[in-house]
Parts: structure tokens; C-alpha cells; sequence
């Protein structure tokens, strides 16, 4: 049984906001079959008592002072933007909640 | 948008209970924003306060703002809330445009604060509301929709958007489900919301404006049949940014929603938005699919362990919360309920509080800001709190009047010249001129001058019908221009005409 | 001797004597470029004006008298995944094709402040996401010993344009090998700072909770210098370390192993390794005890399960870091027609703009994060680091550091492994346990495979802030081998 189906994978592709193609969606369908067949070893560790690590390190309580730095110009923060309108970034419409 | 049918309010509560469930962001009046250095201004020009972080250019890291944790906490500690010994951000996952990195630094099962309360008062009765988490996330930009009809989203044909506000701490505080308002659900809801909005300004942690976006409101409702305990869907409305629309948007919902269920329809666990205009709400777009945000924790952040020494220092330096202040002031001011509330809902308290600390009597205080000032705030649409006069100045005022200076009438005239801006209480006095006439000698002349221009109810006063002496004081006060103390005169008309009371 | 076979430490020290300037030498390694860079391919973005008015302004520091540390005028190859102000930064992706950021970042900027001249952008695996280089949006950069092998990756432009001569240092960034992996199959020296000691602001992020900046030298006094240079605290970088850097350069300078104790990891040997590359590790473990270490076999099982944990962490990170190439502020928009939705006009640039690994990666990371998955991957992969730091940690009670072979193999052919993304992801079998717990590790040239003479590495791994005790058993290993040798590995590489 596969680990993951070609619907599945579709749906991924839609979470992650990529428009695959047919043929793509075949090729990452057998692809990601293998490597999440290959990766459920990571249930072998027996590790129910062991806290997960979201960090590679055991840091706490990093933060900065309450205090305003330069921020860019708007020549620097616009700059590298596809579209922009009226110090603006122009997107395309947005298919969002009625407002 | 159709208009759905609705059942009236009363009929709705015969047969329904409400139970409802509150979602407030509060953005943080920190100087900067809450993982990079960026200024957070209202209203400042688009694009202007943003940096690689909060445009989320690659490369770029958060740090998370010290003040907003400290603020968080504190929002925590005053909402009776244990403190999270430790816990981390995580990462909200979702593509959209005004949210630069397509996640938003959020928390997830880890809040700073859990487990607290509140109570309200509602027609004399306190209701607690039960707190379920104060978690610390941040702000997103802001979309313009650009062409189509409105404005609005839909059939629009492209949007600009502006980052500074990307990145503002924000604070969301999230009720447990609150059962037992019943029918009067509408107002704890606008008792809680106008609650939740005192404490942030007695903690000074936010300007919690409404109208500018600094205190948003989702509503939850749900209804269950009288006589069953299993609650019904829930829908979430969106968009609640008053006070008063806090309340409607609770009515309007059960009113729906019980049409819907009468009807034998089932309610949709849905997003609502809500309409100032209409007063009622409509369905937020279907999703296509049900949202997976894909929670973990934030890896460029490192957890947070709130020292419990630092947080036990908080917690006693925390201020007097508003209720506890009320109650106090109350009994200071010798007020009743219904008057303390009248003082509570015209947001009047704080104000008069302040005039009293600057010396004047609560009873004079609280007649000014009550009477003549809630109706220029009612007339200009201003809150109380931002008409441009000070608790000062109206203090000042009442002193003028407690020393005979001024009476009513000047004063209403002072405060209409410092809403004018015409200066302080004393300015507009001196610039005006308007003191009372209190030189005997120049009342005495005006006296005489007006008693000789109306002999005849001079006359009838003489003769003993004392109630004409009503005219004659207003003869008077005509001709000081109001400025003459109208008991004062009055006592020397009678005095002249050898008459007593 | 030309200057561009001199360490990078005698760069220094004749540019500080004024014996040469930082121009020549920048030209010098430019005019190198020049030559080897059509069959290296190394870079990605060279500007020769940039670069050589950066060494105009460091000959200009050092003529006022400014104190610049030992590297000041030394050349680099920068990695282009590290904004930089004045070039174009692209993670070898399309989607930022010509992105110019407007700021640099914390590597960048002290790579500046200490006076190094950057010669240009290194080529990488897209988004750092691969063992070959083979999966850059532009060119497949060429292994130096053998141009039809890899350079590794996904720093493979860096190691190559350190192995080919054409600069004495390069930087790159170590997520699951990155850095060790292709200085072993180019026979240079690459070394992964414990997590935190080097800065992540302005590294295009793959994976954050692993991503960690590094040095390339072709010796480790080099790596160490480089190391020392933009190492260390960054208040911008929240899980940055705000201790002092590990003394390096002075381990370096103390190739001293009598006494340590030497760890040999009995998991990463055996079944799958290439028998030429085992033949020089276990050499390269009796010279250090040669040397006068004591050497012990260490076992930690939970390592074999170290690659999976990764290609589950590392995914699920890159998943949710990569959702702001999203068409709307920065880089390539693809599809907008003035009808399409931005959902539409999001979905459709990126899937023109990433590679096929980099939308491997994201789909496998969404999936591992996704609800009803969570758990049984993200959640166990998360468990399995926790294991995998505690087996360390107990290694790290017997012994100072730990050995392995860098990598299973030598250098591979272009193409062999390009689209099967489980024999790819073997390359990092041995470095990646080092990532998942944060500690430092180095790889450092042990000879040649007998089969096809190409490099083979020696994996050297050290706790958390002990980064020193890498150098000091590397900087042993190199000096006992080229001794051996009678000159570096390098020079046996075949002329270019
Ligand atoms: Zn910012």
C-alpha cells in the first residue's frame, strides 16, 4: 500500500502554492511514496517518555529592548517589487473574505 | 448578500439560549514592533515603517520585543490568568498577501497566560466571564482593494497594500465558552469588550481605539434549545469595531440563527462578517478546503521562561483594576448605581476622576462632564475623552464658580471658549470679560437704571406682588450681559423697594 | 610562488606588510577566475568592479593606519546564499533571479569589517538543498579533481572555488553537511560551528533550526582565521549564542592530540561505505593514535536514525520558510494577466520558480506538518533529536570528540544521482547527527580513495562550544598527513 496518494500529493501541492502539472503530480506522487515509506523509521526510536527538541540548543528568553531602529526607505522596501502603486505593493486580486 | 430571515429578539430567547464566545486582539502600544525595531505610528505614510523583517526579505530574523512580553503578562496577571512557566512561539501557516511571510509568529498550545477571569456587571447582576488564553502574535499589513464597485473585495481588479502595520504585537485574549448571559447575551458581551478596554488602559499597555484597529472583536455565538444542555454550532463573526456593534452583532446572530434552526435548518460553523450599515452579518466566502495551519514551533525564536519572581513583581505592581475602582469611587462619591453606570457608559469616569484630583468637588465634576460636555461630545460625535479641554481646566472652572467669579451661565459660556480654543478657563474669562459684575457699586447703577425703565413692575413689587421681581432681575442680568450674580441683584431690588421675601 | 597558491594567513601577512596590495591580490584570484571558471562554474555573480573597489577601500583602510585583523585584503568566495548589499543574492534560485538586497547580512557584514575582499557569489544546491550542487537554478558547478564529479553540496561552489585556486577561503552554510560533505570530496577543509556561535541574519533561511554558517580554507589555521572572523553573538539572530568565540585560531596553532580521547562512531562504517574511503578513515584513526590520542569505539545507535528525523525537520522547516517567495513584495511573479487571482498568480510563480528538491522538499515538510500527520513525523522527528543530542552527550562523558568518515563515498558523477532523491540524501548520512544536536564538527582531507582517487574527509566532531577541539585534532591529522605527503592534498589535484 502507498503511503501517500496522487490526491494527497494534489493537495499538497495546493496547501504549499504550487501549480503542478499532471505528469508532475505522478512523479511526485511515487517520489514522495518513497522518501515518507523511508522516513516512517523515525517511528522506531521508542521514545513516548523522551520531550520532543524544537531547537538545537536549550536556549530561553532572547529579546531585544523595546526600541526603534531605521527602518528602509521606501526606495529600498519597493525597490525589488514586481508592481507597485502609490508607495504600494501592487498584487493581483485577492480572493479573500468579503471585508 | 441576502437578507435572511431573522425572529424577532424576544421569540428567539423563548426558545433558545445563547452561549458565546469572545476573540480580542489588542495591539500593543509599544514603541516598536514586536520582532523587529520598526516604529508603530497610526497613520504614518505607506511603507514607511517597515525593514527586511517585517517585509519578510529573505535572510531576515525576528527578535521578539521585551516591553510586549512584559505587557502581555501583565494583561495575563490582570485578567487573573496563570503565567506559562515556560512556553514558545509557533507558527501559524497560511498563504496571504498582507501577511508578508505567508505564517504568522503566533502561539499554539503553549500561551504566556491561561486559565483566568473576569467579572462584568450587567443590569445589576456581575457575571463572570471565564478567560481561556492571552497569547502574544502579531499584526498583519493592510490590503486597499482597487477598482470594482466598492472598494470592497470581491470584483475588485488588484489590491496595494501597506506593511506598517505587519508586525505590531498583538495580543489576543480568548474567552471560554460563556453560557448563562441569556437573554441579556447582547450587553456582557459589550460589558466584557468595554471591560477588557479598561483594564488595557489602566495597564497603559495600549490606546485600545476601536475606530483605529487597536481593539478588534470576534464573536462567537451559538444557540441550543431551551431545556437542552448540548450546545449548537458556533459561527464566528468578524469585523465587530464598536462597542455598540459588539451588542448588535450578538442580537443579530441569535435572531438569525434561531430563524435558521425554527426553520429546521442547521447552522454552518462558519465566518461571519459584520455590517455597521445593516446591523446584521452574512457568511465570510466558503472555503474551498478547511484550513490546515500547520502549526510548529518557532524555530528562530527561543522559548520564553518568565522568571516567577519577575512575574510575582509584576503582579504586585499592577494597578487598581477598573472594577475594583469603581466600587471605591462610587462610595467616594456618594453615587448610585444607575448613576455610576450612566458615569461608566459615557466612558465619563476617569475624566471625572481626574477633575476631582485636580481639586474639584466629585457632585460639580461630574455635573459638568455629565451634563454639558456629554452633549457637545453627543453633537460633535467626540468621546468625552477627546474634546480639547482637560480635567484641569474644567477644575479650574468650578473653582471660578465656588468663588462666586462665575455663575452657570459664564461658565458654560468659559467651557465653550476653551472647546473653541480660545485658550484656558482664564484666558477665555478675561478675553471674553466675562466676570461677574460683583461691584456692588456698578450693580447699584444698573439697579437704578433698570428700575427706572420699568416703574410699573417696580411699582407692583413695591406693592407687595414680589413674584414681578423676576423681571426686573432679568432686566438686570439683560443689561450686565449676564454677567451680574442674579441673587445678588435680586437682593438689592427688593432692598431698593423696601420689600422682603 | 603564485599568489594565488598562498594560505590565506600569508595573504594577510604580506598585505599588512605592505609587501602586496589587497588589489593585486584581488586581481590576481579574478585573472584566476578568469581562466578556470568555464570549466569550474563555480560562480554565479562576479563583478570585478565591485570587487576590486572593495580592495581599494581595504589597501585604503590600511594606508590610514586602521588595525584590520589577519585576513584584512584576503579574498573570498561568498556564498550566494548571504544577502550582500552590492551583488545580487539568488540561493541559486530563479525565483530571486536579480534580487539586489538592500541589506547585508551579519556574515556579509563582518567579512567586510575585517577587510575581506568578496570576489563573488558561490553557486549552491537551490536554497541550499542538495549534496552536488546539481539542483542550482543556473549551472551544475564542476568538481576541480574531476569535472565530471560533483563539488558536493550544497555549498559546491564554495568548495570548488576554494579547491580550484581561485580563492584561498569561501563561506557556506551546513544544514545537514553542507559544508563537511563538500570540502571532503574537493580535499579541503570545511568546518560546521556549533549552532549559534555563527550568525543566521541575512542567510537566506532552509532550515533554521539546523542552518549554520561556516568556513571553507584549503588548511585549518585558514578555516580557523575565516571561522574567528564573523563568528559570534548577533543580538539579530534570537538563537545566536552570547558567549565568546571558541578559541580557534589557537587550537589551530596547537596541533596537539596526546592524551585526547578520540571517539570512533561504530555506526557510520560498514555496509555502504566505499571501500577507499573506509581504507583512509581507519588510517586516518591510527595516526591519531599514533599521535598520542587514545581512541575508543563509541556506540550510538540512534544515529542510523538520523536521517530520517532530518528529512523530516528540515523539510517541514523549509516548507513554512520558503512561503514568502510568494510573488508579492520581492522576485520573479509569473502569471499575472490582470485576471488571475493572487492566489492564482502565487501558485503559478512558484511553481516556475523552484526546482523540482525545492518542491520535493516543500511538499514532504507540508505533509510532515499537517494535521493527522504532525505526530507520527514532525512530533517522532523532533523525539528522535532529542535521542540523538542525549547519545552525544553520553559519547561526549567518555571521549573529547567523536570520528567518522565526512561521507559514504568519494565524489559522484554528474547526473547519477540527480533524480533519485534517496541515493542523493546518503551523502549526509554521517553529518548529519551533528546537526540535529547543534555540536561543532569539521571535515578535514584524509587522502585519497585507492578505486578513483578522489578526496576523502575526516569528520571530526566536538560539543557544543568545544568547536577548538575540532581545530586542534584537525589541524594534527593535516599536519602528520602532509608530512606524509610532503605537501597538502591539493597538490596532487590534476592542473585545471
Ligand atoms: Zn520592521
Amino acid at each position: 500500500m502507498s503511503a501517500i496518494t496522487r490526491d494527497e500529493v494534489a493537495h499538497l501541492a495546493r496547501l504549499s502554492r504550487l501549480a503542478l502539472t499532471d505528469d508532475e503530480l505522478d512523479h511526485y506522487a511515487t517520489q514522495l511514496d518513497a522518501i515518507i515509506e523511508s522516513v516512517a523509521k523515525v517511528a522506531e526510536v521508542a521514545a513516548e517518555d523522551v520531550p520532543p527538541s524544537s531547537h538545537a540548543l536549550p536556549l530561553t528568553n532572547v529579546f531585544r529592548a523595546d526600541e526603534v531602529r531605521q527602518s528602509l526607505t521606501p526606495d529600498q522596501a519597493l525597490g525589488g517589487a514586481p508592481a507597485v502603486e502609490d508607495d504600494r505593493f501592487r498584487v493581483p486580486r485577492i480572493l479573500g473574505e468579503e471585508a | 448578500m441576502t437578507a435572511g430571515t431573522i425572529m424577532p429578539y424576544d421569540e428567539a430567547l423563548e426558545r433558545f439560549e445563547p452561549v458565546l464566545g469572545l476573540e480580542t486582539h489588542v495591539e500593543l502600544g509599544t514603541r516598536s514592533k514586536m520582532f523587529c525595531g520598526c516604529k508603530t505610528t497610526f497613520g504614518a505614510p505607506p511603507n514607511t515603517q517597515v525593514c527586511p523583517t517585517c517585509l519578510a526579505f529573505p535572510g531576515a530574523l525576528p527578535v521578539a520585543n521585551a516591553q510586549a512580553i512584559e505587557s502581555t503578562i501583565r494583561i495575563g496577571l490582570a485578567l487573573n490568568c496563570s503565567i506559562a512557566e515556560w512556553c514558545r512561539f509557533a507558527r501559524k501557516n497560511y498563504f496571504y498577501p498582507d501577511m508578508p511571510k505567508n505564517y504568522q509568529i503566533s502561539q499554539y498550545d503553549e500561551p504566556l497566560c491561561f486559565d483566568g477571569y473576569v467579572d462584568v456587571e450587567v443590569d445589576g447582576k456581575t457575571v463572570r466571564i471565564e478567560i481561556e488564553r492571552v497569547h502574544l502574535e502579531e499584526d498583519t499589513g493592510k490590503s486597499t482593494h482597487v477598482g470594482g464597485a466598492t472598494g470592497r473585495i470581491h470584483g475588485a481588479d488588484y489590491s496595494i497594500v501597506d506593511y506598517n502595520r505587519a508586525g505590531i504585537p498583538l495580543v489576543e485574549i480568548v474567552t471560554k465558552p460563556i453560557p448563562g448571559a441569556d437573554r441579556l447575551a447582547p450587553e456582557v458581551a459589550r460589558a466584557y469588550v468595554t471591560e477588557l478596554r479598561e483594564i488595557m488602559r489602566s495597564l497603559g499597555v495600549s490606546d485600545v481605539r476601536m475606530e483605529e484597529g487597536s481593539l478588534r472583536c470576534d464573536v462567537n455565538v451559538s444557540l441550543m434549545p431551551r431545556g437542552s444542555s448540548e450546545w449548537g454550532t458556533r459561527t464566528e463573526t468578524k469585523n465587530v469595531n464598536s462597542l455598540r456593534s459588539v451588542e448588535r452583532a450578538v442580537r443579530s446572530e441569535i435572531e438569525r440563527q434561531a430563524a435558521v434552526l425554527a426553520g429546521g435548518g442547521t447552522i454552518t460553523q462558519e465566518t461571519r462578517h459584520f455590517h455597521e450599515d445593516t446591523g446584521t452579518t452574512t457568511s465570510g466566502r466558503s472555503k474551498e478546503e478547511a484550513q490546515d495551519y500547520r502549526y510548529f514551533p518557532e524555530p528562530d525564536l527561543v522559548p520564553i521562561a518568565p522568571d516567577p519572581a519577575w512575574v510575582a513583581e509584576l503582579k504586585a505592581a499592577l494597578p487598581e483594576l477598573p472594577s475594583v475602582k469603581r466600587k471605591r469611587l462610587q462610595a467616594e462619591w456618594g453615587l448610585s448605581d444607575l448613576d455610576m453606570q450612566a458615569m461608566h457608559n459615557a466612558d465619563a469616569i476617569d475624566l471625572v476622576e481626574a477633575t476631582v484630583a485636580a481639586g474639584a468637588p466629585a457632585a460639580d465634576a461630574r455635573k459638568w462632564w455629565m451634563g454639558e460636555l456629554a452633549r457637545k461630545s453627543n453633537e460633535s460625535g467626540t468621546p468625552l475623552a477627546d474634546l480639547p479641554i482637560t480635567p484641569e481646566q474644567i477644575a479650574r472652572v468650578t473653582e471660578l464658580v465656588a468663588s462666586g467669579a462665575l455663575n452657570d451661565k459664564l461658565a458654560r459660556e468659559v467651557l465653550e471658549g476653551v472647546l473653541a480654543g480660545e485658550g484656558t478657563p482664564d484666558e477665555v474669562v478675561e478675553r471674553r470679560g466675562l466676570k461677574i459684575v460683583n461691584d456692588e457699586g456698578e450693580l447699584s447703577a444698573i439697579i437704578d437704571q433698570v428700575l427706572a425703565d420699568n416703574a410699573d413692575a417696580a411699582e407692583k413689587v413695591r406693592s407687595g406682588k414680589i413674584a414681578a421681581a423676576g423681571a426686573l432681575v432679568g432686566g438686570v442680568m439683560r443689561a450686565s450681559k449676564g454677567k451680574a450674580d442674579a441673587a445678588r441683584a435680586r437682593q438689592l431690588i427688593l432692598e431698593k423697594l423696601g420689600v422682603s421675601e | 610562488m603564485s599568489l594565488i597558491r598562498k594560505t590565506a594567513a600569508e595573504l594577510g601577512s604580506m598585505i599588512a606588510a605592505g609587501e602586496v596590495s589587497a588589489v593585486e591580490v584581488a586581481e590576481a584570484h579574478l585573472d584566476r577566475m578568469a581562466e578556470v571558471e568555464p570549466k569550474v562554474q563555480a560562480f554565479l555573480h562576479v563583478d570585478r568592479e565591485v570587487t576590486l573597489e572593495q580592495a581599494r577601500a581595504v589597501d585604503a583602510r590600511l594606508r590610514a593606519g586602521e588595525k584590520l585583523g589577519p585576513l584584512a585584503g584576503v579574498p573570498i568566495a561568498h556564498k550566494d546564499i548571504f544577502t550582500t548589499r552590492d551583488m545580487p543574492t539568488t540561493a541559486a534560485s530563479k525565483i530571486l533571479e536579480g534580487w539586489r538586497p538592500p541589506y547585508d547580512a551579519t556574515v556579509t557584514a563582518r567579512l567586510r569589517e575585517a577587510g575581506l575582499v568578496i570576489l563573488g557569489k558561490t553557486n549552491l544546491d537551490e536554497f541550499a538543498m542538495g549534496s552536488s550542487t546539481e539542483n542550482s537554478a543556473y549551472h551544475p558547478t564542476h568538481n576541480p579533481w574531476d569535472l565530471t564529479k560533483v563539488p558536493g553540496g550544497s555549498s559546491g561552489g564554495s568548495s570548488a572555488a576554494v579547491a580550484a585556486y581561485e580563492a584561498p577561503l569561501s563561506t557556506g552554510t551546513d544544514t545537514g553537511g553542507s559544508i563537511r560533505q563538500p570540502a571532503a570530496v574537493t580535499g579541503i577543509v570545511g568546518m560546521k560551528p556549533t549552532y549559534g556561535g555563527s550568525s543566521r541574519y541575512g542567510l537566506i533561511a532552509f532550515a533554521s533550526s539546523l542552518d549554520t554558517p561556516g568556513p571553507f580554507a584549503r588548511n585549518v589555521l585558514d578555516a580557523a582565521l575565516l571561522h574567528e572572523a564573523f563568528s559570534g553573538y548577533d543580538p539579530m539572530d534570537s538563537t545566536s549564542i552570547d558567549a565568546p568565540v571558541p578559541s580557534v585560531v589557537e587550537a589551530a596553532k596547537n596541533p596537539d592530540v596526546a592524551g585526547m580521547r578520540i571517539g570512533v562512531v561504530k555506526e557510520f562504517a560498514g555496509e555502504g561505505y566505499q571501500a577507499g574511503v573506509l581504507a583512509r578513515y581507519h588510517e586516518a584513526v591510527q595516526l591519531l593514535e599514533s599521535l598520542g590520542a587514545k581512541v575508543v569505539e563509541v556506540s550510538c545507535p540512534s544515529f542510523t536514525t538520523a536521517l530520517p528525523a532530518y528529512y523530516l525537520i528540515a523539510p517541514s522547516e523549509c516548507s513554512s520558510n520558503l512561503a514568502r517567495f510568494d510573488a508579492m513584495r520581492y522576485g520573479l511573479r509569473v502569471g499575472d494577466d490582470g485576471t488571475r487571482s493572487a492566489e492564482e498568480v502565487m501558485a503559478l510563480t512558484r511553481a516556475a520558480g523552484f526546482g523540482p528538491e525545492v518542491k520535493r522538499r516543500i511538499m514532504l515538510g507540508t505533509y510532515a506538518l499537517s494535521s493527522g500527520y504532525y505526530d507520527a513525523y514532525y512530533g517522532q522527528a523532533q523525539k528522535v533529536r532529542t535521542v540523538i543530542a542525549r547519545e552525544f552527550e553520553a559519547a561526549y562523558q567518555q571521549v573529547d570528540v567523536l570520528v567518522s568518515p565526512t561521507t559514504p563515498t568519494t565524489a559522484f558523477p554528474i547526473g547519477e544521482r540527480a533524480d533519485d532523491p534517496m541515493a542523493m540524501y546518503l551523502a549526509d548520512l554521517c553529518t548529519i547527527p551533528s546537526n540535529l544536536a547543534g555540536n561543532a564538527a569539521m571535515s578535514v582531507p584524509c587522502g585519497l580513495a585507492d578505486e578513483d582517487g578522489l578526496p576523502v574527509g575526516l569528520q571530526i566532531m566536538a560539543p557544543v562550544l568545544a568547536d577548538d577541539r575540532c581545530y586542534r585534532v584537525g589541524a594534527a591529522v593535516e599536519q602528520a598527513l602532509e608530512s606524509r605527503w610532503g605537501g597538502s592534498l591539493l597538490s596532487k589535484a590534476p592542473q585545471l
